[in-house]
């Protein structure tokens, strides 16, 4: 196996720790605003996990999008609905879901933790950016049609946003 | 040391996480907030995948950035209807929202 060194596993655990206590939060936590604010700790763990994986480029993704506008978004939403005082109550599916939760945890983990992946002996260290752009818009095996239908995707969302949320 | 399958194992608790609350919270917004752990823990077995796997393939991360771009799209259609239904409604319990099995 690959040799990240000291620093990257002692990183990989703490965020590791972070992110899953931090998802935990928002399952477990009474409070909504408070399960909104684990969800940005846990966005900003994830976003660290990403630097360990030498995936910078996405790292920063996922600070301005996830823990920047959706965090916001969801703030937003969290302070205009008057059933945030209830709190964040259980539905009567939660035995059920827990235990599908479970069932699909553990048969997960055995496939993943039974297979010999093969890791590849050489980490590539590289800065992702530049290689992303060239892959993203390669001629041939690129991805620029749905670049594109991307980016209709997000006029066709915010122009949805608008007309439902419109009065009348 | 940290390998593939540590990163795969985060991957899978953080979405059994989210799925456990996406299946038992009543209120809307939070529902909202575990779906996206969802999407993330699959961002990440994504970005692991070619980093073990496949060294300088960059499929995966592309893949990654095309998710975040459908779940930024996904969170505002879906709280705006949130909102919407508040204003309605008065309420966002998805078990007082069953209009369509009456």
């Amino acid at each position: 196996m690959p040799d990240i060194g000291l620093g990257g596993a002692v990183g990989f655990w703490a965020l590791a720790t972070l992110s899953v206590g931090a998802a935990l939060g928002v399952v477990l936590l009474s409070n909504v605003f408070r399960a909104a604010l684990a969800l940005v700790l846990c966005f900003v763990g994830i976003a660290g996990l990403y630097v360990t994986l030498n995936a910078d480029f996405l790292a920063a993704v996922q600070i301005l999008i996830y823990a920047g506008a959706i965090a916001v978004l969801l703030i937003f939403a969290v302070m205009l609905t008057r059933d945030t005082q209830r709190g964040s109550l259980w539905n009567r599916y939660r035995v059920a879901a827990l235990l599908i939760a479970g069932l699909f945890l553990g048969t997960v983990l055995a496939i993943v933790l039974g297979t010999d992946w093969g890791t590849a002996r050489l980490l590539s260290d590289a800065p992702t950016t530049g290689g992303i752009a060239n892959a993203l818009f390669d001629k041939d095996a690129g991805f620029v049609l749905p670049f594109e239908v991307a980016s209709v995707l997000l006029l066709a969302a915010v122009l949805g946003a608008i007309a439902l949320l419109r009065e009348g | 040391m940290p390998g593939l399958s540590h990163y795969l194992a985060l991957s899978a608790i953080l979405f059994s996480i989210g799925l456990f609350g996406a299946l038992s919270k009543r209120n809307a917004v939070v529902v909202l907030m575990c779906v996206e752990l969802m999407l993330n823990a699959v961002n990440i077995a994504l970005v692991a995948f070619p980093r073990y796997l496949r060294p300088g393939l960059y499929t995966g991360q592309i893949f990654a950035i095309f998710v975040v771009t459908v779940a930024a799209a996904e969170v505002a259609v879906a709280l705006a209807i949130i909102i919407a239904i508040y204003r309605r409604r008065e309420t966002i319990d998805v078990e007082q929202i069953d209009l369509m099995k009456r």
